[in-house]
């Protein structure tokens, strides 16, 4: 039995928008397991988005228990939350949320900058295969290069997490492919946890596990037993 | 209502903070426009309203003794519409309750007719009648300062006795709006009084029946003026004339000439400045608004709404800021000029002055307001009128960054990813930050430009009181005297020692350059009375030549060597050519001086003496005060310390206000440009700050970004604020340069660091109220969003 990374127990969350109550979260139940390579499916609104950013501690649980590793989440201040996402997490959205005004390389080390254990910027970015795009601002790099810039970025700290929310959401299919690889290349050579959100229900078979969300709870894990190759992927 | 209009309130709503930092730049313009534009047309339709009715005279003249058939034959020069000989003297007053020795400037009251030049306005009670020796009207101010009343009275050393005097009529006259004693800087209406007598009373106590020594004269409209000053010239020169000077020269009215020039430069001068700002800030919220309502501006041309109607409610919405800092900018003006003008009943004695707060200033306030408004508005409401709706509906192509100044940011180790960040958003946007530079520094130069002016009044004091006339006391006689009357003067009690003077009124022309002045003749080496270099440093007057002040020397075209042409319009008026030897600083009057000898001798006056000036023991200061109010050849006695304390009070009560309604409009600019621009760049980069924070930085690193940009726009405009500085103040001075009162602009650096402190305190104050928005960032949200 792998190490159990992430503890989930009975998570809700509650959005509360004027006099409307938004359940986002309803009883979740998880446990996520070192250096596991996760996908979490399920239409929107049904809970997988809300429940990665509590994992990453953006956001914080209205009930339950999260416990990562021996930090608990759940009660954690936001000094102390940031402090978790500063040491631990790696983040890649839809968007990429590069900062414009810094080049490939300086977004990188935007992270090595305050990471006790980063690696050197150009390192990550040979990870993901832009060594040769280093000085280049994000809007003189396509989707797909910029998007494997938030990678890099996301990795060069060497994370134990990584929590992707639809990362290929806004790349063609090619460019996606890429993109995975160098998700899958981190989670394998680094041995991070890795989360990824998706729409695309085929991608499930890069992972060791599959979660499918459906009205804020957790309906069915999928085990896959061979994980296949992004480029094996039937898109 | 109009949907549009509904979403107006909504938008105004939302952005009231910014709203309001506009609102008040622009009121700051308002403001300054109405308060000095209104404070300006008060004084001079007052002035010209009582110059007019009180027939304030064109030509004024004296000498020594004219006799009145002289009058008839200046009445018949070409021009002159009316003519009023009169005699004119100063005299010693002892008012009981006083102790200081007080001057009265004595004016004869024709009998059996009226005044027909210089006519006085009447407060209370009557001018005195002719056979009743004993009654004068006296000057308004003078009369609240002793509490004079009708029939209160005092006593004046004239002649060879004291005369008691009985008040029957408080008066003002346009010739003393600004009443100032000889030797004075700032009007003392305690220890000055303009006083009208009869004139058989004032006659037979100086001697000077069936004549005048004094004329005023009235002119025709289109007369050439200095045409008729030649004539009168001409006329009294065997009686000792001393020169006629036109009513620009006259003393009272060069003084209100001064402050309207003052007023004028500030209208000119201080609005552009707020609305130009104002311009700026709505330029910059009004483009950023638009960005980020471009789809919604596309929902709305594809829905059918017009281009016009479209741009027209971003308008509105600069329109309803413009109307609430015009709104503001009008009371507060309002207030201001009113305060003004009460002020101005302190230093100028009028019959009545009100603000005038005339309709067309407010519109004129209001409408250049708008124009600044809208010439703001213009650049982005066009874009609106152009953006294609269904380019609006996509978003604005990503921000270019570039490597700027050559990559050296990027190559030099030193800045962390967040100043660099900070960096190149400057750079990104060279105009925007240049102009909010621009808007600070103006902040920074209003307070320098008004610390400046204080600073520059208090190096006044220092060079006249305590490096130039150190003397205690002047005492000025009614007529020059032998020079035993410096041994008289020494002998008087409390005096440490005494330095003669002596004074010869002359005209000085070097080719067609000429002007009337007096040289004053001193000791060579004086300790008490000196005469400084352009250096400050005390020069020793030669035995021949001139020592001619920095303002003479550049009216007459002079320089040391250059031989001036000199005129004594007294004694034996002898015409001779002196050499200049040195030029001399000189911040009142026009000066010229001389060896005290060399000047009798050339005017051929032998040994004599004006006066003098005495240091004296303050202790016996009574014992003095007694002496001088017995001695009849005294005319005048000039204290220094009191002077300088008169003067300390009232620039104290003047500049408090103008410091602080300058602290008050550099902290709104300061405010009002560090704020939006904090705001705009929070809204342009909300996302990448959240992104900062969900990749582990903490809310203070974050801010950084923010506080490190606008740190370095403020610093850059800290220089180009002390430059603005002195550049507005040597204008400022130099253009209230006036025979009278020069005034160098002295800025030292503690100015600078004060004026920086302030506006840095502002400056940060809005950037951490911004701050705070930076912490409530809601990540998630701004996550999910495309910008």
């Amino acid at each position: 039995m792998r190490e159990a990374v992430f503890q989930i127990e009975n998570l809700t969350k509650v959005y509360q928008t004027g006099d409307v109550e938004v359940k986002a979260l309803r009883g979740v139940d998880a446990e996520l397991f070192h250096s596991e390579l996760t996908v979490m499916l399920g239409p929107s609104g049904s809970g997988k988005s809300t429940f990665l950013n509590i994992l990453g501690g953006l956001d914080t649980a209205t009930s339950g228990n999260v416990r990562y590793r021996d930090h608990d989440l759940t009660h954690a201040s936001d000094r102390e939350l940031t402090r978790y996402r500063r040491d631990h997490v790696g983040f890649v959205f839809q968007f990429y949320n590069l900062i414009p005004s810094l080049t490939a390389k300086e977004n990188v080390a935007l992270v090595t900058e305050i990471a006790r254990n980063a690696m050197r910027p150009e390192e990550a970015l040979e990870l993901v295969g832009l060594k040769e795009r280093i000085s280049h601002f994000p809007a003189q790099l396509s989707g797909g290069e910029q998007q494997r810039v938030a990678i890099a970025r996301a990795v060069a700290k060497r994370p134990e997490v990584m929590l992707c929310d639809e990362p290929t959401g806004a790349l063609d299919s090619k460019t996606g492919i890429l993109v995975l690889e160098a998700l899958t290349a981190t989670n394998l050579e680094l041995g991070t946890t890795t989360a990824i959100i998706t729409h695309n229900a085929t991608i499930g078979s890069i992972a060791d596990r599959i979660f499918h969300f459906s009205d804020g709870r957790i309906t069915e894990v999928i085990r896959n037993e061979t994980r296949l190759a992004p480029a094996e992927v039937n898109w | 209502m109009h949907p549009l209009n509904i979403k107006l309130f909504r938008d105004l709503r939302r952005l009231w903070a910014q709203a309001i930092a506009i609102a008040l730049v622009l009121a700051c313009g308002v403001a300054t426009l109405i308060l000095a534009v209104g404070t300006y047309r008060s004084l001079e339709e007052t002035r010209s309203a009582y110059y007019e009715r009180y027939k304030f005279g064109d030509v004024f003249a004296s000498a020594v003794r004219v006799p009145k058939s002289v009058a008839d034959r200046i009445a018949a020069i070409d021009g002159v519409a009316a003519v009023e000989p009169r005699i004119v003297k100063p005299a010693l007053l002892d008012i009981e309750g006083f102790r200081l020795p007080a001057t009265g400037l004595l004016i004869s009251v024709p009998a059996g007719r009226t005044i027909t030049v210089n006519d006085v306005f009447i407060r209370k009670g009557r001018l005195p009648e002719p056979g009743r020796v004993n009654e004068v009207a006296i000057d308004e101010n003078f009369a609240a300062a002793h509490r004079f009343d009708i029939g209160s009275e005092f006593d004046a050393v004239i002649g060879s006795a004291k005369t008691k005097l009985t008040v029957v009529g408080i008066v003002l006259s346009p010739e003393y709006v600004y009443a100032l004693g000889p030797g004075d800087m700032m009007p003392d209406s305690r220890r000055f009084g303009v006083i009208w007598m009869p004139e058989e009373t004032l006659a037979s106590l100086f001697d000077l029946e069936g004549a005048f020594n004094s004329v005023s004269v009235r002119l025709l409209r289109d007369t050439n003026e200095t045409a008729v000053i030649d004539e009168i010239d001409d006329l009294l020169e065997p009686y000792g004339g001393t020169g006629a000077y036109a009513r620009k020269d006259q003393l009272s009215n060069a003084f209100l000439d001064g402050e309207l020039d003052q007023l004028g430069g500030m209208a000119r001068m201080i609005p552009p400045i707020f609305l130009l700002v104002s311009a700026f800030l709505i330029n910059m919220i009004l483009s950023r608004l638009i960005e980020l309502e471009r789809e919604q501006i596309g929902l709305l041309k594809a829905l059918g709404y017009g281009r016009a109607a479209v741009a027209g409610h971003y308008l509105k919405l600069v329109l309803v800021i413009a109307a609430i800092g015009i709104a503001i900018g009008a009371a507060v003006g309002t207030w201001l000029g009113r305060g003004m003008t009460v002020m101005y009943t302190e230093f100028y004695s009028f019959p009545f002055l009100v603000f005038r707060s005339d309709l067309d200033i407010y519109l004129i306030g209001a409408g250049v307001s708008l124009l600044a408004a809208i010439a703001g508005a213009l650049k982005a409401i066009g874009a609106v009128f152009a953006l294609p709706p269904a380019v609006a509906m996509r978003p604005p192509a990503p921000q270019v960054y570039r490597q700027a100044l050559g990559g050296l940011i990027a190559r030099t180790r030193i800045f962390s990813q967040i100043a660099n960040m900070a960096l190149r958003h400057i750079l990104r946007h060279p105009l925007r930050s240049t102009l909010t530079a621009v808007g600070i520094a103006f902040a920074v130069a209003l307070m320098g430009l008004a610390m400046g002016t204080l600073s520059s009044i208090e190096f006044m004091i220092d060079a006249i009181y305590y490096r130039t006339d150190r003397q205690d006391a002047t005492l000025a006689f009614a007529s020059a005297r032998p020079q035993t009357a410096l041994q008289e003067a020494e002998r008087l009690p409390g005096v440490i020692s005494a330095e003669p003077y002596f004074s010869a009124p002359v005209t000085m022309r070097n080719g067609h350059y000429e002007r009337q002045l007096e040289i004053i003749g001193k000791p060579p080496g004086t300790e008490l009375s000196r005469v400084l270099d352009l250096d400050l440093d005390p020069v020793v007057l030669p035995t021949s030549g001139l020592a001619v002040g920095d303002r003479v020397a550049q009216i007459l075209h002079l320089r040391p060597g250059d031989i001036v042409h000199v005129d004594f319009l007294d004694g034996e008026r002898r015409s001779v050519d002196v050499p200049v030897t040195q030029v001399i600083q000189s911040y009142l009057g026009l000066m010229v001086f001389m060896d005290i000898d060399a000047l009798a001798r050339l005017a051929g006056t032998g040994p004599r003496i004006s006066g003098v000036y005495l240091a004296l023991d303050s202790s016996r200061l009574d014992a003095l005060y007694r002496a001088v109010k017995k001695t009849p050849q005294i005319a005048a006695v000039a204290l220094q310390g009191r002077s300088r304390q008169r003067f300390r009070e009232t620039m104290q009560q003047s500049m408090g206000m103008m410091l602080t309604v300058y602290l008050t409009l550099s902290i709104i600019i300061a405010f009002g440009v560090v704020y939006n621009s904090a705001r705009i760049q929070l809204s342009e980069r909300a996302r990448e700050l959240a992104t900062l924070r969900v990749i582990g930085f903490r809310r203070a690193e974050v801010s950084n970004v923010l506080l490190i940009e606008i740190g370095v726009v403020v610093a850059i405009a800290q220089p180009l604020g002390w430059l603005i500085a002195t550049g507005l103040g040597i204008i400022v001075t130099s253009s209230l340069a006036t025979d009278l009162f020069r005034v160098p602009f002295v800025i030292e650096p503690r100015i600078f660091a004060v004026s920086s402190i302030i506006v840095v305190i502002a400056a940060l104050a809005s950037a951490l109220i911004v701050r705070r928005r930076v912490d409530r960032l809601d990540l998630v949200q701004v996550l999910k969003t495309r910008e």
